[in-house]
C-alpha cells in the first residue's frame, strides 16, 4: 500500500507553500499531487516555481501528479488546463474537460469526476486512466463494490485524511461571509488556512468554507480502517494537507505510514479544528437513529 | 425582423395530471422520471409507473409535444441492472429522449439504443465546452442542459463553441452549488442527488416547536429556526442559517428562485435550443400556471424580441409561486467570473 499527499486545497502564502513542500520532500510519502483544484484566481506561485517544487519532489523519489481545477467555466481556465496537460507528465483530471484534453495519455481520475460504476471505470480506463480516486460520498464499502468491477491495471486511491471537499459553487463563500464580491475578493480565503468553520445555531461545527468549495467541518480520518481498505483492494491512501495550526502534518504522515506498515493501533495526533475527527460522512458516523 | 427560431419550452411532470397540465398549457416537451429511484426527483408519491409513462407519452404525442425521460442519478453496481433496464423501458415506451448524467449509462444507451436521443443532464455538471465536446464525441449526446452556475456571457460562449443543442434553466428552484458536484446532503443525511436522486430528503426532516420558534432539523442537525411570524422554508441544507465569523446568516444561499423572464431576448439571441422549468415535485396547478406564463413570454419574445418586455401579468403569476417570494437571475447576470 502507498501513501499520497493530495493537492493543497487552501490558499496559503508563498512561504507557507514552500515550507510545506520542502518538509514533505523528506517524508515517507510515495506520491504528491500539486496544482490548484479550487479557484483559478489563486496564483501565489508561478508556473516555474511549481515546476521547481515538482523537480525537488521527483528528485526525492516521489511520484508527482498535477491536479486540475474542479469547476471549469472560463475560457482562461481551459487555456490554463491546456498548458498543464502539455507540461505535466501525469494529471489528475477533476473535470471531463481534462479527460478530453489529456486524450489517450495516462491520467488519474480525480475525486471530483463522477465515477460510480464499473462501466464508467472501464470506459475511462480505455481512455488512459490508470488510477481512480473515489468520490468523497462513496463509503469504503461502496468503493469495495466498485473495485470488484474494475479493469485490470487500474489503481485505486481513497481520501483518508482531511476536511472533506463536499461541494463547489460559482459563488465564493469565503468572500460572501465577509460581505465582499467575488471579483473584489481580496483573496480573503487566505485568512483561513484550513477553511472557515460554519456552525449551526446550536454551535455545532457543520461545514467549512474554502473559496468556492464547501467542506466538512470534521476531518475524515480513516487510519482505523486502513487494513479494511487494503482488503477491499485500495492501493493508495490520500492525506489532504492541513496547516500546523490544525495538526502537525508530518505526525499524520508518520502515523499513516505506520498503519500501512502493519502497525496496529497507530494513531494520528488530535486535530485542533472545530469538529474533530470523523470516519466518513456525518450520517454514517451517527447511525440511522439520529433522524 | 425575422422571427427567432422556435425555442422549446421543456416543462416538468411528476405525475400524469402534471403532464396533462404541461401539455395543455403549451409545453413543447415534458420531462418525467420513472418510479425506480433512478432520477433526481426521487420523492415519495412522485414519478411514473411504466404504464402511466406510456399513457403520458401517447397523450403528449397526440398533441405534438415530446417526452423526455430523466434517468439522472449515478447508479452504483447494485443498481446497475435496474438502471439499464430503465433505459430499455424508456426506449420501449417511445420516449423522445433520455436525460442521462452517468458516463457508463450514456455509453450503454448509445450502444443499445442508438436511435434514442441522448440528452446530457445538468447533473453531469458539464460547465464548459471542452467537457461538452467529450460527451458529444464519446456518446453522441444531442443536447446538454447547462449547470445553473454559468453567466449569460459564458452560456453564449459555450453555444458558439459546440454544435450540440443547449438547454438552460429558466424558472424554478435554484441550486447554488454545481449540480452533480454537491455532496452536502450525503454528508448530513446519507443521501444525495448523485447517489439517491434526492437532496435534504423529507424523511430526514423533523420540525420542533420551541418557545423561541420553530426548529427545522435534518437528520438531527439544526438547519434553521424560525420566529413565530417568520415564514418557515423547507430545510434544504444550503438554504439554512449558519454562524460564520460570529454572525448568523444565510452563509451559502438566500432562499430565492430563478426566473429568466427578463433575460429571454438575450438567451434566445445567444441561440439556446430550449428553456427548462424546474419542478417535477410541484403540483399540476403550479405546472399549469408556470407553463402558461412562460409560453406567453416566449411567444411574445420570439415575435418581437426588440420590443419584448416581461409580460406584467406573467411576472406577477410567477412571483406568487417563487420560493422565498424573491426572484433572481441566478448566475446568468453575475458581473464576476
Amino acid at each position: 500500500m502507498k501513501l499520497s499527499v493530495g493537492p493543497l486545497l487552501y490558499h496559503w502564502s508563498r512561504p507557507q507553500v514552500f515550507a510545506f513542500y520542502r518538509e514533505l520532500a523528506s517524508q515517507p510519502v510515495d506520491c504528491v499531487y500539486l496544482g490548484e483544484v479550487v479557484c483559478s484566481k489563486r496564483r501565489e506561485l508561478g508556473r516555474a516555481e511549481w515546476a521547481a517544487i515538482a523537480r525537488e519532489l521527483t528528485a526525492a523519489g516521489k511520484e508527482v501528479i498535477v491536479s486540475t481545477l474542479a469547476l471549469m467555466e472560463a475560457e482562461s481556465e481551459l487555456a490554463a488546463l491546456a498548458r498543464i496537460v502539455a507540461d505535466a507528465v501525469t494529471i489528475e483530471a477533476n473535470d471531463m474537460a481534462a479527460v478530453q484534453l489529456a486524450g489517450g495519455r495516462p491520467f488519474v481520475i480525480g475525486p471530483h469526476l463522477n465515477v460510480y460504476n464499473g462501466k464508467t471505470l472501464r470506459l475511462l480506463a480505455a481512455l488512459g486512466a490508470r488510477r481512480w480516486v473515489a468520490p468523497l460520498e462513496l463509503d469504503p464499502a461502496a468503493v469495495g463494490a466498485l473495485l470488484a468491477e474494475r479493469p485490470e491495471g487500474l489503481e485505486s486511491e481513497v481520501f483518508a485524511y482531511g476536511r472533506m471537499p463536499l461541494a463547489f459553487s460559482a459563488r465564493c463563500f469565503s468572500a460572501r461571509v465577509r460581505r465582499r464580491n467575488k471579483d473584489d475578493c481580496g483573496f480573503v480565503c487566505g485568512e483561513d488556512h484550513d477553511g472557515l468553520t460554519l456552525y449551526t445555531r446550536e454551535r455545532e461545527p457543520l461545514f467549512a468554507l474554502n473559496g468556492i468549495q464547501v467542506q466538512s467541518a470534521q476531518v475524515r480520518n480513516l487510519i482505523g480502517v486502513v487494513d479494511a481498505l487494503r482488503h477491499s483492494g485500495v492501493e493508495i491512501v490520500r492525506l489532504s494537507p492541513h496547516s500546523p495550526a490544525a495538526v502537525p502534518f508530518t505526525a499524520v504522515i508518520e502515523a499513516f505510514a505506520a498503519a500501512i506498515g502493519g502497525e496496529g493501533g497507530a494513531q494520528c495526533p488530535p486535530s485542533a479544528l472545530p469538529g474533530g475527527y470523523c470516519s466518513g460522512l456525518l450520517r454514517a458516523e451517527r447511525g440511522s437513529g439520529s433522524a | 425582423m425575422p422571427e427567432q427560431p422556435r425555442v422549446e419550452l421543456v416543462c416538468p411532470a411528476g405525475t400524469l395530471p402534471a403532464l396533462h397540465a404541461a401539455v395543455d398549457n403549451g409545453a413543447d416537451a415534458v420531462y418525467l422520471g420513472l418510479r425506480d429511484g433512478l432520477n433526481a426527483r426521487n420523492f415519495p408519491g412522485l414519478n411514473f409507473s411504466l404504464a402511466d409513462a406510456r399513457r403520458g407519452i401517447e397523450y403528449a404525442h397526440e398533441r405534438h409535444a415530446r417526452v423526455f425521460v430523466a434517468l439522472n442519478v449515478y447508479p452504483q453496481p447494485n443498481r446497475w441492472p435496474a438502471a439499464t433496464a430503465a433505459v430499455d423501458a424508456a426506449a420501449g415506451a417511445g420516449a423522445d429522449a433520455v436525460i442521462l448524467a452517468d458516463p457508463g449509462l450514456l455509453a450503454y444507451a448509445a450502444e443499445r439504443h442508438p436511435g434514442l436521443n441522448r440528452h446530457l443532464s445538468v447533473q453531469a455538471s458539464a460547465s464548459n465546452w471542452r467537457a461538452l465536446e467529450f460527451y458529444q464525441q464519446r456518446f453522441g449526446v444531442r443536447r446538454a442542459v447547462l449547470p445553473r452556475v454559468l453567466s449569460l456571457a459564458q452560456v453564449r460562449r459555450v453555444i458558439e463553441r459546440v454544435s450540440m443543442e443547449i438547454e438552460v434553466f429558466g424558472f424554478g428552484s435554484l441550486c447554488i452549488m454545481v449540480e452533480g458536484r454537491c455532496a452536502l446532503s450525503a454528508h448530513v443525511t446519507g443521501e444525495s442527488p448523485n447517489t439517491h436522486g434526492v437532496c435534504s430528503p423529507a424523511h430526514a426532516v423533523r420540525w420542533q416547536e420551541r418557545p423561541t420558534g420553530r426548529q427545522a432539523r435534518l437528520s438531527g442537525v439544526l438547519i434553521d429556526e424560525f420566529a413565530p411570524h417568520e415564514p418557515a422554508g423547507y430545510p434544504t441544507l444550503c438554504k439554512g442559517r449558519f454562524e460564520a465569523l460570529g454572525a448568523l446568516m444565510h452563509a451559502l444561499e438566500e432562499p430565492a428562485s430563478l426566473s429568466v423572464l427578463e433575460l429571454l431576448p438575450q438567451l434566445l439571441a445567444a441561440g439556446v435550443s430550449a428553456i427548462k422549468v424546474e419542478g417535477r415535485q410541484r403540483s399540476p396547478a403550479y405546472v399549469a400556471q408556470v407553463t402558461r406564463a412562460l409560453r406567453v413570454a416566449l411567444d411574445s419574445c420570439r415575435r418581437d424580441p426588440g420590443n419584448y418586455r416581461p409580460p406584467a401579468a406573467c411576472g406577477a403569476a410567477l412571483e406568487r409561486l417563487a420560493e422565498g417570494r424573491t426572484h433572481t437571475l441566478g448566475a446568468y447576470n453575475r458581473p464576476w467570473q
